[in-house]
């Protein structure tokens, strides 16, 4: 749907490796410009039209990431440059000083490297425990094995709302509400989740979550994290500098302005940001449900045709969502990638940055489709085509 | 070469890869070789002895081009004293790398000719160099 929206479609190629990045409607692509050829200028800080009308689209653009993750004031929202940064000054801001020697942190091997690693450090630095929740046959987190992995220790749950490799939609509500009747912190990754599904921070008692622009449409170069008031107030920024800061002097006489500004150091990518909230309104405008279900169908769509095909293996059938994970048989997964190029077809090829679930997972690499709003049938249908002539696979690559 | 025989070379060696299987025992050396931007992994062991490879294993998980070019790489290498084995090493490296090689010394190698044709594939016929580069000069 709205396939017209969005330039890229028009090289022909078969965009789907969604997981990785989206592409870009007009419509954000134009909202940049518009930035750059009308009202060019930085922000807080000139008595100028054109630095007021940026200042006002920047803090608009707070609201309306606001009301899309449900969050109840718009400073609980901090503009970063992407998933990854959010994620770092979540963990090494708040947790750090929040969390001890023995304390237990909950999540599982398919986290990515970006909620996993910043985890290690900290285990190492200040010796904390990471418990990893075991997942089910499917490779999926199970309300029952997240309850069972709780102990007293738990003091952080950590987790991606939709793994970036199996797919599957983890029961948030269900956890958060456990976490909070339980003084667990819930902190989420929603890197694959926020651009594809529902996002209520209020309703599934989410503490913190993180999220990167460029995979819901947005441009690269801007993310977000959100953290509730109480929390922002606790947490230490990582970067320090102009627009942070209240007044400082030489002595070291320092006051940092009141969230959210104290954890936007410098000059924020402004462009971004406003690129970011055109995204999330046309994202709003065709409605989530609509965009989750149609994910869902094409995956569905795509298992009964590959039905098919007995060279292919797919490892993620029974999990719900837009995600399929499979192999050709004794094909090297960038062996299959690079092949699928060769029809103008871009899926990924690998252990999608979630290394550690390479422990659980039968293969360790594997071919990636993810879908997203603009993905058809008919694109699905020259996926099976070239999969099903798979045999010529060496004849075409080498 | 002909492209049919380059690619009859290189699938017969993916398929059928020289020696796969990692022997470690006392006198094998084993390095790691990954590539930084692609999934490639493998461990590659050359058991050297008085300056000669008497023989060279590997195992992993890698694409064609890799794969292929560890099998063809380590099947010549067995037997060649180290000064040896780093010419052709060299002579390799200089023909992904569109330099000056010897055809005679490559033969089978040959196979890998004009991968400068795929850029972003240079990496992958280089992934078993670099590791019989660091056993043979020790590092």
């Amino acid at each position: 749907m709205h396939r017209e929206d969005f330039p890229f479609l028009k090289t022909g190629a078969i965009y789907l490796d969604n997981g990785a990045t989206s592409l870009k409607p007009n419509a954000v692509l134009k909202s940049m410009m518009d930035y750059y050829e009308k009202y060019c200028a930085n922000i807080h800080r000139g008595d100028y039209q054109a630095s007021y009308q940026a200042s006002d689209m920047y803090e608009k653009a707070r609201e309306v990431v606001q009301n899309f993750i449900g969050a109840e004031k718009k400073e609980e929202i901090i503009f970063t440059k992407g998933a990854t940064q959010s994620l770092n000054q979540i963990i090494f801001g708040f947790f750090k000083n929040h969390l001890q020697e023995g304390d237990e942190v909950l999540l599982t091997k398919a986290e990515h490297a970006s909620l996993l690693l910043p985890f290690l450090m900290l285990e190492k630095e200040i010796g904390i425990h990471l418990v990893y929740i075991p997942l089910s046959k499917e490779h999926t987190l199970t309300l029952e094995a997240f309850q069972n992995a709780v102990t007293e220790k738990t003091k952080v749950v950590a987790i991606a709302g939709v793994s970036n490799v199996v797919g599957d939609h983890r029961p948030l509500h269900e956890i958060g509400t456990f976490c909070k009747e339980h003084n667990i912190f819930f902190l989420v990754d929603g890197a694959q989740s926020v651009a594809h599904v529902t996002t209520d921070v209020v309703k599934d008692s989410i503490d913190f979550l993180a999220f990167s622009g460029h995979k819901m449409l947005g441009p690269t170069g801007v993310g977000v994290f959100y953290g509730k008031e109480k929390w922002l107030e606790e947490m230490e920024p990582l970067e320090y500098g102009g627009d942070m800061n209240q007044s400082f002097s030489s002595l070291g006489e320092v006051s940092l302005k009141s969230i959210p500004a104290r954890f936007e150091a410098g000059t924020p990518p402004i462009a971004e940001v406003i690129g970011l909230k055109n995204a999330i309104e046309y994202l709003e405008k065709i409605g989530m449900d609509v965009i989750q279900s149609h994910e869902e169908n094409l995956k569905q769509y795509f298992l009964e045709q590959v039905k098919s095909l007995p060279q292919i293996e797919v490892y993620n059938a029974s999990v719900s969502g837009g995600t399929v994970i499979f192999n050709i048989k004794d094909v090297f997964s960038q062996d299959a990638a690079i092949y699928l190029d060769r029809f103008g077809i871009c899926v990924r090829a690998g252990n999608h940055c979630a290394k550690a679930l390479k422990e659980e997972l039968p293969v360790q690499n594997t071919v990636r489709v993810s879908f997203y709003l603009y993905n058809t049938k008919e694109e699905v249908d020259k996926l099976i085509e070239a999969l099903s002539k798979s045999d010529t696979l060496y004849d075409v690559i080498l | 070469m002909n492209q049919e025989l380059k690619r009859q070379l290189i699938l017969e060696n993916y398929q059928h890869p020289f020696h796969r299987g990692l022997k470690k025992e006392a006198g094998y050396v084993v390095k790691n070789t990954n590539n930084e931007s692609c999934i490639d992994n493998l461990d590659i062991s050359l058991k050297v002895e008085d300056g000669i490879i008497k023989d060279a294993t590997f195992d992993g998980e890698a694409c064609a081009i890799s794969t292929s070019a560890t099998s063809i790489l380590l099947r010549k290498l067995v037997g060649l004293k180290v000064e040896e084995a780093e010419k052709l090493l060299q002579n390799y490296e200089s023909m992904i790398h569109e330099g000056p090689y010897d055809e005679a010394l490559l033969e089978e190698l040959l196979a890998y000719q004009d991968i400068y044709l795929q850029p972003n594939r240079k990496t992958c016929a280089l992934l078993p160099a670099k590791a019989v580069h660091e056993i043979l000069e020790g590092r």
